[in-house]
């Protein structure tokens, strides 16, 4: 059984290490390489490169821009228009997976513009096709207009139940043949609509409309009143998800094309980005030698600990992968010093004991035992800070995307990792290095 | 033990002072806004030859304009500033032609909206309240009192003050500009602030535990005496950082670390100086209403 436990934690050790291996850099004639996974297991295809995502601000990435139509907009509402269309499009763009893009309305002369940069992706094009999808979204019923011919052919027309009135829509699966579909469910306005719109067409077809393009037109069995209903068409999973995402971040109020893309360089410059780094490794080997030189064997156990905890982090961040911007590295910061501070809350915990005429290995334990309750408590309530500020669900009225989302991430993230390695690596690393000293 | 709850009227006029300083910077002031909130233009220049990058620097001074932005490739400038006038624009445009004798092509010139709009700003706001009041619901169950959770939100409350109106002074005095990244470090001390606090309260739920019902004026003194020491090495760490990032790191995330380390002092400052000697004043209060 033990033996088993060195191993798992070796394997554990390797890969992390391996993950956080640097990219491309050169020894002689080897280059070193992070870890990256391309295999088939049962049929499922793995693909992943574990490397660094760097934001916009220290890396830069595409550069879009959209020229709006404005003609079918009212002048007075154009302001209100654009600026809408601006935050839909963000909601679209962080909804895609790409992490704090920078969306901005231009003018020239009489020209109104939308311009989004995305951090360095690599599904640019599909990014920009949802990007500019209206996504407007109307249910039509068929209607018999003229009814002086002798085979009245039915017409579609509006039901004025529309994407408006939707609160969720979802991917789901049909259960018979297993085809990805979408899921709908509409508020309760939309809900009383739906309920008569079905009630007036039982044995007639409902027809969903995307774009003016016809999605599906299912036949109406019994009137819905629960406000739930699905599209099924002819969907990839992929194409079942985009809809979602253009149906879930509302319908863009004027349609917009692209007129430009190019490559951007990074806003905070190369060199301001050096500068930091080595700024950073300065003060981080402070803090380590600060630790050592106040704790002596004790800080030497810390400062290992701290690195362990850096090597995890970063590894975290390549896995998951976070795109790193500067407030993300902030986050990252903060957890550091949160960390650390795991750590000088025990030692003064086992110092307090050892001062007490405790022996030392009792003194460790009752120690940590002291200790948790206070790291415990610290560490839940920055978790909770950052569970708000991530808004997990997706609620309405919290930041739902961009540079507050980032730092709560990373925030998080650390404080989680710091939790494990202040408590667990510090305990077995104070073990193991003092069980040998009696 | 040191009597450090013997001097709380010190330490209130110290803070008190900081944030009047500060607020008065905040209403007489305000801040500078960052290109993030207001917007700005977008200039792209074509020149007949290659021109120097410091030369252009210094006719923008010239003529007052603030780049946020400049990128010289081959014969091509782009430009990102401050929103500028049609006025501004021109003369900028004329002393370039006539300072680096050169002829100039305008491929772009528009304006540009805001990143930061007010709706992110408001559920920013709206997310930081639920935060604060999700750490007085935790902490009013992890400290079986209000009180315990008050005094460390009266603390966060003291800390966002300190640093919103420094930053105002350092807004008015050396041009720092409110940007996306002010906004991070407001919510960094924020999570900063209630950390250090609990690991005080902490001690004094512990010697409450273990030692009975007492003073509770007698445990804070006890426990900030006890703390006081990892308190200062914790922040000491976090200060060498971001110290050394103040002196050595690049310029444009000077002042944001500055902030950060503002806010890491009066996070310090505030859990054993202002959060300690509040909880001792309302558990007092609370026994009075209880005799």
């Amino acid at each position: 059984m033990k033996i088993f436990k060195v191993f798992l934690l070796l394997l554990i050790t390797v890969l992390i290490v391996w993950i956080d291996l640097p990219e491309n850099y050169k020894i002689g004639k080897f280059s070193i390489n992070p870890l990256s996974l391309d295999f088939t297991v049962f049929g499922i295809k793995v693909k992943k490169e574990f490397k660094t995502h760097l934001g916009l601000d220290l890396k830069g990435g595409s550069h879009l821009v959209f020229q709006t139509n404005t003609i079918k907009v009212n002048p007075t509402d154009l302001k209100d228009a654009l600026s809408s269309a601006r935050n839909i499009i963000e909601k679209r763009v962080n909804f895609f997976g790409v992490s704090e893009p920078t969306v901005q309305t231009l003018k020239s002369g009489n020209n109104y513009r939308i311009s989004i940069d995305l951090p360095g992706i690599e599904k640019v094009d599909e990014a920009i096709a949802l990007i500019g999808r209206t996504a407007q979204l109307s249910f039509q019923e068929e209607k018999i207009i003229d009814e002086k011919v002798a085979s009245p052919a039915p017409v579609l027309v509006e039901t004025g139940l529309t994407g408006k009135h939707i609160k969720k829509a979802s991917v789901d699966f049909n259960q018979q043949d297993g085809k990805p579909r979408v899921a709908l469910s509409f508020n309760n306005e939309g809900a009383r609509l739906f309920g008569d719109i079905t009630k007036r067409n039982i044995g007639k077809p409902l027809a969903i409309v995307v774009d003016n393009f016809l999605i599906s037109a299912p036949t109406v069995q019994q009137a819905i009143s629960e406000g739930n209903a699905v599209i099924t068409g002819n969907f990839t999973v992929d194409e079942a998800k985009k809809l979602t995402i253009a149906i879930n971040s509302g319908a863009l109020p004027l349609s917009i094309k692209l007129v430009e893309q190019k490559n951007i360089g990074p806003t905070l410059g190369a060199d301001e980005v050096k500068k930091s780094v080595y700024a950073g490794v300065i003060g981080l080997i402070a803090v380590l030698l600060f630790m050592i030189i106040y704790y002596g064997r004790l800080g030497m156990i810390a400062s290992l600990a701290l690195i362990i905890y850096g090597l995890i982090s970063f590894a975290i961040f390549r896995i998951i992968p976070v795109v790193l911007t500067l407030p993300g590295v902030a986050g990252f910061i903060l957890s550091i010093g949160m960390a650390v501070d795991s750590n000088i809350l025990i030692f003064e915990r086992i110092k307090e004991e050892l001062r007490k005429g405790k022996e030392f290995n009792i003194a460790v334990k009752l120690g940590f035992g002291r200790a948790i309750d206070a790291i415990k408590d610290a560490n839940i309530t920055t978790l909770t800070v950052a569970f708000i500020l991530f808004n997990p669900l997706n609620w309405e009225f919290l930041p739902q995307f961009g540079m507050v989302r980032g730092f709560a991430l990373t925030l998080a993230i650390g404080v989680a990792t710091s939790l494990f390695t202040g408590v667990v690596i510090t305990k077995r690393l104070i073990e193991i290095f003092y069980k040998k000293n009696g | 033990m040191v009597n450090f709850l013997k001097y709380r009227l010190i330490y209130f006029l110290i803070s008190l002072l900081v944030i009047g300083a500060g607020l008065f910077s905040v209403f007489k002031w305000s801040y500078c806004y960052s290109i993030d909130f207001v917007g700005g233009s977008n200039l792209e220049y074509r020149f007949d030859k290659i021109v120097a990058e410091k030369s252009i620097n210094k006719i923008l001074q010239n003529n007052k304009i603030q780049s946020v932005y400049l990128e010289i490739k081959n014969q091509n400038l782009s430009l990102r500033t401050k929103p500028l006038e049609q006025v501004q624009e021109n003369n900028l445009k004329n002393s370039l032609e006539k300072n680096l004798k050169v002829k100039i092509t305008v491929l772009k010139s528009e304006t540009v909206g805001p990143t930061l709009g007010r709706e992110t700003m408001i559920k920013t706001g709206v997310a930081s309240i639920l935060a604060i009041l999700g750490i007085l619901i935790y902490m009013s169950f992890a400290f079986k009192g209000f009180n315990y959770a008050m005094a460390a939100i009266l603390a966060i409350v003291h800390d966002l003050l300190v640093v919103i109106g420094c930053y105002s002074l350092l807004s008015h005095f050396y041009q720092a500009e409110v940007d996306t990244m002010f906004v991070t470090a407001v919510l960094t001390t924020m999570s900063f602030s209630v950390h250090d606090t609990i690991v005080i309260f902490d001690k004094i739920r512990e010697y409450f535990q273990t030692e009975g019902k007492e003073d509770i004026e007698y445990f804070a003194n006890k426990a900030l005496t006890e703390t006081m020491v990892r308190s200062l090495n914790n922040s000491m760490t976090i200060v060498f950082m971001l110290l050394s990032l103040t002196l050595l790191g690049g310029t444009s995330i000077r002042f944001f670390i500055i902030t950060l380390l503002v806010g890491t002092i009066t996070g310090t400052y505030s859990s054993p100086f202002i959060a300690t000697p509040i909880l001792v004043w309302l558990e007092k209060r609370k026994k009075q209403k209880v005799n």
